[in-house]
């Protein structure tokens, strides 16, 4: 475009096109910081975390209980550690299922193509038509709610989308010189798929990927609102919104600061992949 | 894609849109059906609870036809649908529809109040950053819609309660239940859910109508205009609007299906007497013959939303019309 983005793109020895803007480095220090809360949080809790420690209450915070206590009085910074590793941990294997399910999908459609790649293309847009939140509910309401359930419907639910994305992006990158030359070098499929394909959507994927990392987590919790994800005792992010509802009239920090949790997550997501730079979100443009 | 190039009409391609949709009812009714199927445990068990002995739970089971092969039941369900008959409920042995009836209604009126709240302040604010693309109101603008997509609805509903109940204290945080006696009672029984859906929705619209109003900007015949000298505000409202149009009713058909799990969302919080509150209870006492049609009204909503978005699409391009 103009000079000012190319000498950007152009890279120097002190600038390989690596590094990110100050927008992106708080979003990715907030990942980060969850991510090892995510971690390491049964040794950083505070208190026990399904120890009633406090009776009052919905408590406020204090230098005791730094987020207040919670409706049966326990702890909330130690609840809303354990939580990240539900919320984390699911969101993570969820989209980790969807975007590898998806893109090997994708990729063999777009390298096949033909009838494979017209009836999965159809089938999974048909999937696409049923809203996200509807469907995992009929799955919960039909096989009751456990940890790999909700794995893998949210997985189910986002895979449609990754296909469709990857594919997009393979059957431009199978339409390059390159590709024409391994085929005609007689290479196979897996070959093409693996050494080719693969390495050249890799940046947009992984793009793509933070994104519906950030779906997953919404829908994640809005189950878990809904008393549909993770069970009591245990509680995700979501589920601790709806524990602690009732405070919501009275402003309770233990009301609040799981959905702050929640929102710091999301949001600091949107802000990496959106400031990632263009060496690794744009390696196929 | 489409490998149609003779047949590349509207009508066509209309027509091919309102079959994928079809195609699409039978297979996520299918889904519906058998997702509830796999249930773990005999319904007629579960049913009689305490009283299950074997004859009465055979009994039960030969009354309720579920001896029959599933597939049977599948089509003998989905014809029952299509006539308007979906079962009796489980629970209160009640018809369905009647169940349904008024919940229907009171969700369409939720949604209906939403759409038309949500519809003009979110057309204007999103062209009017187009406008002003790149000014501190865009700026402002952007964050705040990005902001709220990326927080899940049951947040925004906190915040709106946290801010119109607990600070300022002008409505009731739980809002419907309350006697319904004059208008503004209603009135203010409405405007929580109202507002929280509201937001969830304009945020997606002005998104996508900002983009819209944005893409038609950056073609030659707009650049034109401002070079023949056209106001930015006459470049907009007289050249790029009316070509934006098509792209911006998608847009509004499409951020309104986000209303469908917005209201899944809502109506719990708000203890709101609509259809979606009816299904989450359904869920939990496993009210199947609820669920299910509960499931397909919301998956039929949802498709024909997203159907009539592509319909705009393709009849507003006007390089499809004279073929």
């Amino acid at each position: 475009m103009t000079k000012r983005t190319l000498s950007r793109r152009l890279p120097t020895p002190r600038n390989l096109g690596y590094s990110f803007n100050w927008v992106g480095r708080i979003g990715l220090t907030l990942i980060l910081f969850w991510a090892i809360v995510a971690l390491i949080g049964p040794w950083i809790t505070p208190y026990p975390v399904g120890k009633v420690v406090d009776w009052d209450f919905f408590g406020p915070m204090s230098q005791k209980f730094w987020l207040g206590t919670d409706y049966l009085g326990r702890d909330v910074l130690s609840r809303v550690f354990m939580g990240a590793r539900y919320t984390v941990g699911l969101a993570l294997a969820g989209v980790t299922l969807a975007c590898t399910g998806g893109v090997i999908l994708g990729m063999i459609a777009a390298v096949v193509g033909g009838w494979f790649d017209t009836i999965l293309s159809r089938l999974l847009d048909a999937f696409n038509g049923i809203p996200s939140l509807l469907f995992g509910l009929v799955v919960v309401a039909a096989v009751g709610s456990s940890i790999p359930v909700l794995i893998l419907t949210l997985a189910a639910i986002y895979l449609p989308g990754a296909y469709r994305f990857a594919r997009a992006l393979a059957v431009n990158v199978n339409t390059m010189d390159f590709v024409t030359v391994a085929r005609a070098r007689g290479e196979t499929t897996l070959y093409l798929i693996l050494r080719e394909i693969f390495p050249n959507i890799l940046g947009p994927v992984l793009a793509d990927l933070g994104l519906r990392f950030v779906f997953i987590v919404l829908v994640l919790s809005g189950l878990s609102f809904l008393g549909l994800g993770v069970q009591p005792p245990n509680a995700d992010w979501g589920a601790l919104v709806r524990e602690n509802i009732e405070g919501l009239s009275l402003g309770a920090p233990a009301v609040i600061f799981p959905s702050i949790a929640i929102a710091s997550l999301t949001i600091s997501v949107n802000m990496f992949i959106d400031n990632l730079p263009t060496r690794i979100r744009d390696r196929s443009e | 894609m489409c490998t149609l190039p003779t047949s590349f009409t509207p009508y066509f391609l209309i027509a091919q849109r309102l079959g994928i949709a079809l195609i699409t009812l039978v297979i996520v009714s299918f889904a519906v059906f058998f997702a509830t199927e796999l249930l773990p445990g005999d319904v007629a068990q579960i049913l009689l609870g305490q009283a299950a002995t074997p004859e009465a739970v055979a009994g039960l089971r030969e009354a309720m036809g579920l001896n029959e092969p599933a597939i049977y039941r599948f089509l003998s369900w989905l014809a029952g649908l299509a006539s308007g008959d979906l079962g009796i409920s489980y629970v209160n042995n009640m018809p369905v529809t009647q169940l349904i009836g008024g919940r229907l209604i009171s969700s369409l009126k939720l949604a209906g109040v939403t759409t038309l709240f949500t519809v003009p302040i979110a057309l204007s604010l999103g062209i009017g950053a187009a406008m002003a693309r790149g000014s501190l109101f865009d700026r402002v603008v952007s964050v705040l819609t990005i902001s709220v997509i990326s927080v899940p609805e049951f947040m925004v509903a906190t915040l709106a309660v946290v801010i119109f109940a607990v600070w300022l204290g002008w409505l009731p945080a739980l809002s419907y239940g309350v006697e319904v006696d004059s208008w503004s009672a209603m009135l203010r029984g409405y405007a929580m859910p109202v507002i929280t859906l509201s937001f969830v929705v304009s945020a997606q619209m002005i998104r996508m109508t900002r983009a819209a109003v944005i893409e038609t900007i950056n073609t030659p015949y707009v650049e034109m205009a401002l070079l023949k000298g056209a106001s930015r505000s006459r470049m907009v409202l007289k050249h790029a609007l009316p070509n934006a149009l098509g792209p911006i009713a998608n847009a509004v058909a499409l951020s309104l299906s986000y209303l469908v799990g917005g209201v899944i969302i809502v109506e719990t919080i708000f203890n709101y007497p609509g259809i979606a509150k009816l299904m989450v209870d359904a869920v939990s006492t496993r009210d199947l013959p609820l669920i299910q049609s509960c499931a397909v009204i919301f998956c039929v909503s949802y498709l024909s939303l997203i159907t009539f978005a592509d319909v705009i699409a393709i009849l507003s391009n006007p390089r499809l019309r004279h073929r």
